[in-house]
């Protein structure tokens, strides 16, 4: 296993990335390894593509998405059991990943991130001479 | 007559730690391992309908079943399992396998005329209420 396991960091109130008001939430994330790339799973549901917002600086990977409001405020709630707002979580990325190849997905509400390794440091089969 | 639809203390005491996080200047968990019940719902009563909403991001509308029978509706799916060989999972927050919801709602509703759509990992369901449980404007006499 190669050491670009990505880290989790909460997502933070005040910072840049927050522009509007409201709750905002950590959307729930799956993190999967395989030969080639990393590949990075989260749940935005009533994101839509212009609503997602990924940016890669220094290291520090955000994805950002914008939930339109679907309460228009006159309705008469009987149960309310979860609450709408906007997806924000960033990511520490270690060495390894070439950041000018990541490339975005959004299907069902879900964000599919391709994270390519660079070949530096994909796994390779030895040969052994005889 | 006890109300179906009321806070429960610990939707209560989860609602009132969310406000506090949000205080601090943190995001909150969005994450479906910590609730019992999957999906959650949002009902609203908008006079001859109700209108029930869930999020469930993945879910195909092919593998997504919604039954509505009397005051009953079921929501009920799967997620299909990620494919694949030599992967390592370094995190999992995000649900996976299969789920199934059933709420009582308030009245009785037609059912030949739900009307349900899957837009964006979001699910909003239009149930119209039997002509029995539409509210009625009462004239007076003069």
């Amino acid at each position: 296993m190669v050491d670009t396991t990505l880290q989790k960091r909460e997502a933070q109130r005040g910072e840049a990335e927050q522009i509007r008001s409201g709750p905002m939430f950590i959307p729930a994330v799956d993190i999967i390894e395989t030969n080639n790339e990393i590949l990075l799973l989260a749940d935005m549901p009533g994101v839509k593509p212009d609503g997602m917002d990924i940016n890669y600086e220094a290291g520090v990977l955000t994805i950002y998405g914008r939930v339109e409001p679907r309460r228009k405020g006159d309705e008469n709630y009987l149960l309310e059991e979860y609450e709408v707002g906007d997806f924000s979580r960033r990511f520490e990325i270690g060495e390894g990943i070439d950041a000018n190849k990541i490339e975005a997905e959004l299907h069902d509400g879900v964000l599919t991130l391709h994270l390519p390794k660079t070949p530096e440091v994909m796994p390779r089969k030895i040969s052994v001479k005889a | 007559m006890v109300a179906p639809y009321s806070l429960t203390p610990f939707t209560e005491l989860r609602r009132q730690l969310d406000q506090l996080f949000d205080e601090f200047g943190f995001g909150r968990w969005r994450s479906p391992l910590m609730t019992t019940a999957y999906p959650l719902v949002n009902i609203c009563d908008v006079g001859e309908e109700l209108h029930v909403e869930a999020e469930l991001p993945g879910v195909k509308k092919e593998d997504l079943e919604i039954f509505a029978l009397g005051n009953e509706l079921t929501i009920k799916g799967r997620w299909r399992p990620a494919a694949g060989d030599g992967q390592t999972r370094h995190r999992q927050e995000r649900p996976s396998g299969e789920f199934s919801r059933v709420i009582t709602l308030p009245v009785e509703v037609n059912e030949d005329k739900v009307a349900a759509e899957l837009k964006d990992g979001v699910l909003s369901v239009r149930l119209p209420k039997v002509e029995a449980a539409k509210p009625r404007k009462i004239m007076l006499k003069s």
